[in-house]
């Protein structure tokens, strides 16, 4: 649990304060459109109290806003409501001992597949799933993926928002070579990646051990040229024309990188390009914030765009995001206020405000909150507001499963280019041992 | 009256403790009550989780859910694994290099500390550092040493000197990378060796080199005769300790490299850990973690029999 004493709100910084009193000021002038729509009948139980975990936050305010919030549902209900920050690395496995005994906090916002792996254990949240749908202007295609259990119509978690990584590049380098934007096709991109080369300014994307950055990256290479890791039915589809097309691709592409890649975690792209050692890279918005706040690294934030990923042989952009996903397990004794708490927090009352706090850092799964403050904040941060309008997500094509999740966690797309990248194995090669590690992760 | 009184209860008294006295001095009581808290402990904290372990690596236990009995199917997908291979191929050869690389440097060091020096004190105490500082520490050191944009060895090399023109790559390819890594395992390793066997050095009589300095013996055979031979024992068990440490390291690789790159520098350590924690694959995880015990159970009985002779470890004279 995350005590704020008054030393350590003292020392938060002029960044963090700003962006509060920027989050007060905003949440006045958002316009959340709401149809009116009846709440659900969720008569909450007698003497309920509820305790939530969630992941630490991004920034401060993020925290402040989320307990100010559960603060306004203690009043308007009288139900007490603990909230314990987790972090990052230790959510997941504090659901899993949750579910498994049975016993400990009401709900959880985890991280995307969570509710997939433990739907027995959850009550379903498909009314007010429902209603928020009706009265928010419908849920985002990658919140629809999350929620809703594979094959059903049930929603068994109720996403809070996704963060993307996408393209961030120095302005100047792509005018210096000749580019306005970066190219949506692979043959452009490349183009494009070897200009930079010869401008002796690089581009470069993780190709090590990074969950979030290495899968980003492999999962577009992948995707953009309509391969997949599994169908839509859960079958291991990884060795196909496609992905060859993408590692002989990869070849081409993987030169054209500043050096090392192969060797970067999720934090080296973001080091490279505030030493202006590389100029194109994928990321999410935590890059470009970190830049912008710190006065020695601005103008490199200034000089910094947002792009989607390029398209390559398909329509829409291929990538996907983190999400949040809230859960409400079998085991609460008040699955009523449980549920009526999370409906409450994606209140525009509340949520716009949370939203507004957290800078651009999530992304909201309601249609109706792309009209928030948040993303007319920072022009350059309005592109992360379409993050969860896309139709991929980590697994694709397949259903969302404990094995999709393994996938991602033990690199198998990210580990298949990086043996084509460093000329470890050929294309044909590293697909046939993706699929061979595909198809002992997905067996069952 | 006290007399009176005192008089019955010095009757009783003994009859009443005698139970308890009794109890205390029954020999059987006695070393359970003595023995149950050290068992209690190591039952806790060490055969159960062992056991669990073991258990653990013949199911198909997940971290979303308690697994099924699979018999020896997880060691049987590990005979086919490359990964697996691969793995134990570089843990082998981590070992090795390293234990190697630690006893030379070590003994060397050994050595030189053993003269007369001045601040010999301070010297030997300083030169303990690397192995007291928390090894994930020193990982992320060598991590930022080893670091492809930003290695401080690539900026003397390309920036300060000029004689390169690229930066040098530590842990971008394949061996390179676990070169690197077994530089870093030396250099956390030596200290440890080197102090021990100082320890060692000290307990060998001065009279045995004033012996062989009055038969005209030269250094070089002073060390090998007398030196070396003495040394043997304690050689023996600070090896031991060494293989194991070094064959079940973990944080070296995982902080620096994650067993990149495309799994090169994985040892059964960090396999077992990514199957097991961030993969969910507990019983896969675990089944790797077992695979190690045959290696130790087999480097700990070579480096007892064939480095030490049976009487000195249990403690008998010289022959």
């Amino acid at each position: 649990m995350a005590i704020i004493t008054r030393r350590r709100a003292l020392q938060l910084g002029a960044a963090g304060a700003t962006a509060l009193a920027a989050a007060e000021r905003a949440a006045a002038q958002s316009r959340i459109p709401a149809a009116d729509v009846p709440a659900p009948n969720l008569p909450i139980e007698s003497g309920a109290t509820l305790r939530m975990l969630r992941p630490v936050r991004f920034v401060q305010p993020d925290e402040e806003v989320f307990r100010a919030n559960a603060a306004k549902f203690t009043q308007a209900t009288g139900v007490q409501v603990r909230i314990d920050f987790v972090g990052w690395e230790d959510i997941n496995q504090q659901t899993a001992v949750t579910a498994n005994t049975g016993a400990g906090p009401d709900l959880i916002m985890g991280f995307s597949d969570a509710p997939h792996i433990y739907a027995d254990k959850l009550i379903e949240v498909t009314d007010i799933a429902e209603y928020l749908g009706r009265k928010y202007g419908g849920w985002l295609p990658l919140a629809r993926k999350y929620g809703i259990r594979h094959g059903t119509q049930n929603w068994i978690g109720l996403p809070f928002g996704a963060s993307s990584g996408p393209l961030v590049y120095r302005k100047s380098a792509m005018t210096e070579v000749g580019f306005q934007r970066a190219p949506d096709d692979h043959a452009g991109f490349l183009d494009l990646c070897r200009k930079l080369k010869a401008a002796n300014k690089p581009a470069g994307f993780a190709l090590g051990n990074a969950v979030g950055d290495g899968n980003g990256f492999a999962n577009w290479l992948v995707w953009s040229h309509g391969g997949y890791l599994v169908d839509e039915d859960g079958k291991v589809a990884i060795n196909s024309r496609e992905t060859v097309a993408a590692l002989n691709y990869l070849r081409e592409l993987y030169p054209t990188f500043v050096p090392g890649t192969i060797a970067w975690g999720d934090i080296s792209n973001n080091r490279a390009y505030s030493a202006s050692e590389c100029w194109l890279t994928a990321n999410g918005v935590s890059l470009y914030f970190s830049l912008k706040n710190d006065p020695a690294t601005r103008p490199i934030a200034e000089d910094s765009e947002h792009q989607l990923l390029p398209k390559g042989v398909l329509t829409q952009h291929p990538m996907s995001g983190l999400t949040l996903n809230a859960m409400v397990f079998r085991h609460s004794r008040f699955p009523n206020a449980a549920r009526a708490f999370l409906a409450f927090m994606m209140e525009a009352e509340q949520y716009d405000p949370w939203l507004i706090a957290n800078l651009g850092y999530w992304a909201q799964p309601l249609a109706a909150y792309k009209d928030s403050a948040v993303w007319t904040s920072d022009p350059k941060v309005a592109i992360f507001r379409d993050s969860m309008n896309n139709e991929f997500w980590n697994g694709y094509k397949g259903p969302i499963s404990e094995a999709s999740g393994q996938a991602n966690a033990e690199y198998v797309m990210v580990q298949m280019c990086a043996s084509v990248a460093s000329g470890q194995a050929t294309p044909e090669a590293a697909a046939r041992e993706a699929e061979r590690r595909a198809r002992r992760i997905f067996r069952r | 009256m006290s007399a009176t009184t005192s008089a019955p209860a010095w009757v009783r008294r003994p009859a009443q403790q005698n139970w308890v006295v009794r109890l205390f001095d029954w020999k059987p009581f006695l070393i359970v009550i003595c023995l149950a808290p050290a068992i209690g402990l190591l039952m806790t904290f060490l055969t159960y989780p062992l056991g669990l372990g073991i258990w653990l690596a013949f199911t198909d236990t997940t971290i979303g859910r308690s697994g099924v009995w699979v018999g020896l199917e997880n060691f049987e997908y590990l005979l086919e694994d490359p990964l697996w291979w691969n793995a134990v191929f570089y843990s082998v050869f981590y070992t090795g290099i390293a234990t190697f690389g630690k006893f030379a440097l070590g003994l060397w060091l050994a050595l030189l500390l053993n003269n007369h020096l001045p601040f010999k004190s301070f010297l030997r105490a300083v030169i303990l550092l690397p192995w007291i500082v928390p090894t994930v520490l020193s990982a992320i050191a060598f991590w930022w040493l080893y670091d492809p944009q930003f290695s401080i060895f690539s900026y003397l090399f390309v920036d300060v000197l000029g004689w390169r023109t690229t930066n040098i790559d530590f842990i971008g390819s394949a061996w390179p990378a676990r070169f690197s890594l077994i530089g870093a395992n030396i250099w956390r390793g030596i200290p440890f060796v080197a102090i021990s066997l100082l320890a060692g050095l000290q307990t060998i009589s001065p009279s045995l080199y004033e012996a062989a300095l009055l038969d005209g013996s030269t250094g070089w055979q002073r060390f090998r005769y007398i030196t070396f031979p003495m040394l043997l024992p304690i050689l023996a068990i600070v090896m031991t300790f060494s293989i194991i440490f070094t064959f079940t390291d973990f944080q070296l690789v995982y902080a620096i490299t994650r067993g990149g790159p495309v799994n090169s520098t994985h040892l059964l350590a960090t396999l077992a850990f990514q199957r097991g924690i961030p993969g969910g694959q507990l019983g896969e995880g675990a089944a790797i973690a077992v695979s190690m015990i045959p290696f130790l159970v087999f480097a700990t009985l070579f480096s007892y029999f064939a480095l030490a002779r049976r009487k000195w470890q249990q403690g008998e004279a010289n022959d």
